[in-house]
C-alpha cells in the first residue's frame, strides 16, 4: 500500500496549482459490505431502486436541514473558496474544489427540486443521479475531510461538511456505505471504543501504564477504571489508551488529575470520545454513539465530564452532546459541561494547583497545529477564540520556546492534516499523502527559519496521520505529540499538591 | 400590456422571493454549527452578519481582487437602484437633482465591475471550469441592463417626460404605454424586459444569496451550545 504514491515535493510557499481534471478519480474507499452495514440498520446492498430511493432521501434531507437547503440554493459559484482545500492544493483534482464537489450534488438537487433544472438542464448544469454520478458521489464525498476551511471563506458561510454529511448519508440510505467508518461505528456498539478494545485489556494497559509511572517518577499516579463516585469522568479517545504519541497525553492527563488531587474515572463502557456518527452525517448514530457517555455518567455518579484530545470528538461533545443527550443537568453546574482537558488544566494552572519545570522541554521548539474542528466547530473558555489561546498558553505555560507557523495556516484558517473526516484508512493513502502537504509545507517553514523539532497538537487522527505522513516528507515521527504529552514532560509532582 | 408585465414581474419576483425565504425559515437546523470564532450572545451575530452583507467580510479573506470586483458591482447597483427612485417618485425630493452625477458615475462603474467578474470566468482555470451557461448569462444580463442604461444616459436618450407618466400611473391605469417613437424609446424598452426577465428568474437561482445568506446557519447561530440548550425540532425524546 504504502509505495502506491508518490510523495509531493514541498516548496517554500503553498502554490496553487494548475488544473488536473480527474487526477483523483481513481480513489474510492473500500465499499462497506453486507456485515458493515446491517449493524446500524442500512440496506446490506444496493438496493434495487436506488436512483429513486436516493433522490427521495435528498428530498428528506432537504426539509430536515435548513443548511443543506440553503447551501443548495445560494451558491453564486465565485471561485472564493476554489484555492482553500487541502485536497485540492494536494491534487489539483478539480472535483476537490469545495464548489465543484458541492456541485455534485447541486446538480442533482436542481435536476430533481427546481424548475430551472427539469426544464432546461443542459443550461444550468442539473444532471440525473445515475450510475456515473453514484461513482462521483463516492469518490469525491469520500475525498472531503469535513475540515470546514472553505465556509471561512465563503461569503455565505457555505459549509461543504455539511454536503459531504448529507452525501454519504443518502449513500448509506441506498445501501452504499464506507467500509472503514461502518466498520468503526459497530465497533463502538459492540465493543464500547473505535479500536475493539476489551475491558480486560483496557484494564491492562492502564496498570503497566501507571507501573510505568510510578517508575519514571516515583509517584503513584493512577489511571482509575470505571470507579463510581469519582468526582470526574474523563472520555478520551481510545487510540490515547494504545497508540503513540497519543499515550502520552493520556499520562499528562493522569498527572494533572493527580497533582491536582481530583479524583476520576475512565470508563470502559464509554471509552471513547470519538463520534464516527458524525463522519457518516448520521443524526442517529451520531446520538446513540454519544449516548453511552451520557449513561455512564450517571451510572457512575460523576460530577463532571472531561474530554481528551480529539478533535471531532470535541465537536460533538460540546457543540451536538447537548442537544443529543442533554440536559446535563444531573452534573455539577459551576463547571462547563462538558470540558476539554485543556480547559480543565488550563483552569488549574489560573488557580495555582499546578507548577511546571519548563526546562524539561528545553529540547523542544514548539509550533502548534490547530485541528479543524477544534478551530472551526467548537470554543474553549468563555471567550470566541479560546480554542486557539488556552491550548497555547498550555505549551507557553509548559516550554521555552513556542512560535507559530505562518498566519494564513493556523487558527481558523488551519489546514487539516489531511486524514479527517473518516479518511484515516491505508486505500486513501495517495489522497493523504497529497492533502498533508500544505500542512507540511508550513511546519517545514518554521522548521527552517525557527529550527521548530516539536508539532503540538490536540487531535487523535492528526496524532495519527502525521505519525505516518511527516518521515515520508523526511521529518522524524517523533516531532508529533499532544499539547499534554508537553504538559506531562514539565509537570511537578508532589509539590503543592491539590487546589489551593 | 405594460400594466400586466409589471404586475406579472413584481408578483412573480415578491411571491417567489417569499416563498423561498419561507422556506428558509421554516426548514429546521437540527444542531449548532456556527464556523467558529463565532460570537457568543445574539448581538454579536447580528454584528456579525452586518459585517458580512455590508463588507463582505469572509470574501474579504478569501480573495481580494474577487472582493474589489463583488463589492464595486454589489455597491453600484445599489447606488443605481436609489438613482431609480426618480423615476417612480413624484413630486421628487430635491436631494435627487444633486444625485444625478453619483447615479450616473456609479452605473459606468457596475457595468466595469461586470466586466472584470465576467473576465475572471474566461481569465481564471479554476473559474472557467466551475462556469455553467447560466452563470455567464446572469452576468451578460446584468451587463444589458447597465448597458442599455448607460446608452440612454450618453447617447439615445428616451422621451423620459412619458416613461416617468407611465411608470407613475402603471399600477392604475391599464392602458399605461410606452411609446417607441425613438431610437431611445426602444432601448427603454429592452431594458425594461431585460429587467423583467431577472426579476421572474431571481427567486429560482443563485440571486437568492441576497435572502439566503441571513439563514445561512454557520453565520446566523449563537456559538452557546452548552450554555443554553438547542433543541432539534425533529428528535424530540
Amino acid at each position: 500500500m504504502a509505495d502506491a504514491h508518490e510523495v509531493p515535493e514541498i516548496h517554500d510557499d503553498i502554490e496553487t496549482p494548475a488544473l488536473q481534471p480527474g487526477s483523483m478519480g481513481h480513489l474510492a474507499p473500500y465499499p462497506a459490505v453486507e456485515k458493515h452495514m446491517v449493524p446500524l440498520n442500512f440496506p446490506a446492498a444496493r438496493v434495487p431502486d436506488w436512483e429513486k430511493r436516493g433522490v427521495e432521501k435528498l428530498g428528506e434531507m432537504l426539509k430536515k436541514y435548513r443548511s443543506l437547503q440553503v447551501y443548495m440554493d445560494i451558491c453564486v459559484k465565485c471561485g472564493a473558496c476554489a484555492d482553500k482545500c487541502h485536497y485540492f492544493l494536494g491534487t489539483g483534482d478539480p472535483n476537490n474544489m469545495p464548489v465543484k464537489r458541492a456541485e455534485l450534488m447541486r446538480s442533482v438537487y436542481r435536476r430533481y427540486f427546481t424548475p430551472a433544472g427539469r426544464m432546461f438542464p443542459g443550461l444550468v448544469n442539473a444532471k440525473d443521479f445515475d450510475e456515473e454520478m453514484l461513482k462521483q458521489w463516492f469518490t469525491y464525498y469520500h475525498q472531503c475531510s469535513q475540515c470546514r476551511r472553505c465556509s471561512v471563506f465563503c461569503p455565505y458561510g457555505i459549509d461543504t461538511a455539511e454536503i459531504t454529511m448529507a452525501a454519504r448519508e443518502i449513500m448509506d440510505a441506498i445501501g452504499v456505505g464506507h467500509k472503514y467508518t461502518t466498520e468503526i461505528v459497530a465497533k463502538v456498539h459492540d465493543i464500547g471504543n473505535n479500536l475493539g478494545i476489551p475491558k480486560p485489556a483496557l484494564s491492562g494497559t492502564l496498570q503497566f501504564l501507571e507501573d510505568d509511572m510510578l517508575e519514571n517518577t516515583g509517584h503513584e499516579i493512577k489511571l482509575p477504571l470505571d470507579q463510581e463516585g469519582a468526582e470526574v469522568l474523563l472520555v478520551a479517545p481510545s487510540a490515547d489508551f494504545f497508540s503513540e504519541p497519543h499515550i502520552q497525553s493520556l499520562m499528562g492527563y493522569a498527572k494533572v488529575f493527580h497533582q491536582a488531587g481530583i479524583s476520576y474515572t475512565i470508563s470502559s463502557y464509554a471509552s471513547e470520545a470519538a463520534n464516527f456518527g458524525m463522519f457518516i452525517g448520521s443524526y442517529e448514530q451520531k446520538k446513540k454513539i454519544s449516548k453511552r457517555i451520557a449513561e455512564q455518567a450517571r451510572a457512575l455518579k460523576v460530577k463532571r465530564i472531561v474530554v481528551g484530545e480529539c478533535g471531532h470528538a470535541w465537536r460533538v461533545a460540546y457543540s451536538f452532546w447537548n442537544t443529543l443527550n442533554g440536559p446535563f443537568d444531573f452534573l455539577d453546574n459551576r463547571y462547563p459541561v462538558p470540558q476539554h482537558i485543556c480547559e480543565f488544566t488550563h483552569d488549574l494552572i489560573g488557580r495555582g494547583a499546578l507548577t511546571f519545570d519548563k526546562e524539561a522541554n528545553d529540547a523542544y521548539v514548539v509550533t502548534m497545529h490547530d485541528s479543524c474542528n477544534v478551530a472551526r466547530a467548537s470554543r474553549m473558555g468563555p471567550n470566541p477564540g479560546g480554542q486557539f489561546t488556552i491550548p497555547r498558553d498550555l505549551i507557553r505555560a509548559t516550554c521555552n520556546h513556542f512560535v507559530d507557523m505562518d498566519e494564513d495556516t493556523i487558527f481558523e484558517k488551519t489546514l487539516c492534516c489531511g486524514g479527517g473526516g473518516g479518511l484515516l484508512t491505508d486505500e486513501l493513502m495517495d489522497l493523504r499523502v497529497k492533502g498533508t502537504m500544505p500542512r507540511v509545507t508550513a511546519l517545514k517553514k518554521v522548521m527552517a527559519e525557527h529550527k521548530v523539532n516539536f508539532l503540538a497538537l490536540i487531535c487523535a487522527i492528526c496524532k495519527a496521520q502525521f505519525n505516518k505522513m511527516l518521515p515520508m516528507y523526511g521529518i522524524p515521527m517523533d516531532t508529533v505529540g499532544g499539547v499534554h504529552q508537553l504538559v506531562s514532560n514539565a509537570i511537578l509532582l508532589g509539590k503543592n499538591k491539590g487546589i489551593v | 400590456m405594460l400594466t400586466f408585465l409589471a404586475y406579472f414581474t413584481v408578483g412573480v419576483f415578491v411571491a417567489g422571493f417569499l416563498w423561498k425565504i419561507s422556506v428558509y425559515a421554516r426548514t429546521p437546523a437540527p444542531l449548532l454549527i456556527p464556523t467558529t470564532p463565532a460570537p457568543v450572545t445574539r448581538g454579536g451575530v447580528v454584528w456579525r452578519l452586518f459585517r458580512e452583507v455590508a463588507f463582505f467580510e469572509s470574501l474579504f479573506k478569501a480573495d481580494k481582487f474577487l472582493w474589489i470586483a463583488g463589492y464595486l458591482f454589489h455597491a453600484a447597483l445599489a447606488l443605481v437602484l436609489i438613482r431609480h427612485i426618480r423615476y417612480f417618485c413624484d413630486p421628487l425630493p430635491a436631494i435627487f437633482a444633486h444625485y444625478q452625477i453619483v447615479g450616473i458615475l456609479a452605473g459606468i462603474a457596475m457595468v466595469g465591475a461586470l466586466g472584470l467578474l465576467l473576465a475572471r470566468r474566461f481569465l481564471i482555470d479554476r473559474v472557467r471550469h466551475i462556469s455553467s451557461v447560466a452563470d455567464h448569462l446572469f452576468l451578460w444580463l446584468l451587463m444589458g441592463i447597465g448597458g442599455t442604461g448607460l446608452v440612454m444616459d450618453f447617447f439615445l436618450r428616451p422621451d423620459i417626460i412619458a416613461i416617468k407618466r407611465a411608470m407613475t400611473t402603471l399600477w392604475t391605469s391599464p392602458s399605461a404605454s410606452l411609446s417607441m417613437a425613438s431610437p431611445g424609446d426602444v432601448v427603454f424598452i429592452i431594458h425594461i424586459l431585460m429587467v423583467a426577465v431577472l426579476l421572474v428568474v431571481f427567486p429560482f437561482s443563485k440571486l437568492m444569496h441576497l435572502g439566503g445568506i441571513f439563514f445561512s446557519p454557520t453565520r446566523n447561530q449563537v456559538d452557546n451550545p452548552r450554555e443554553k440548550r438547542h433543541i432539534n425540532p425533529w428528535y424530540a425524546d
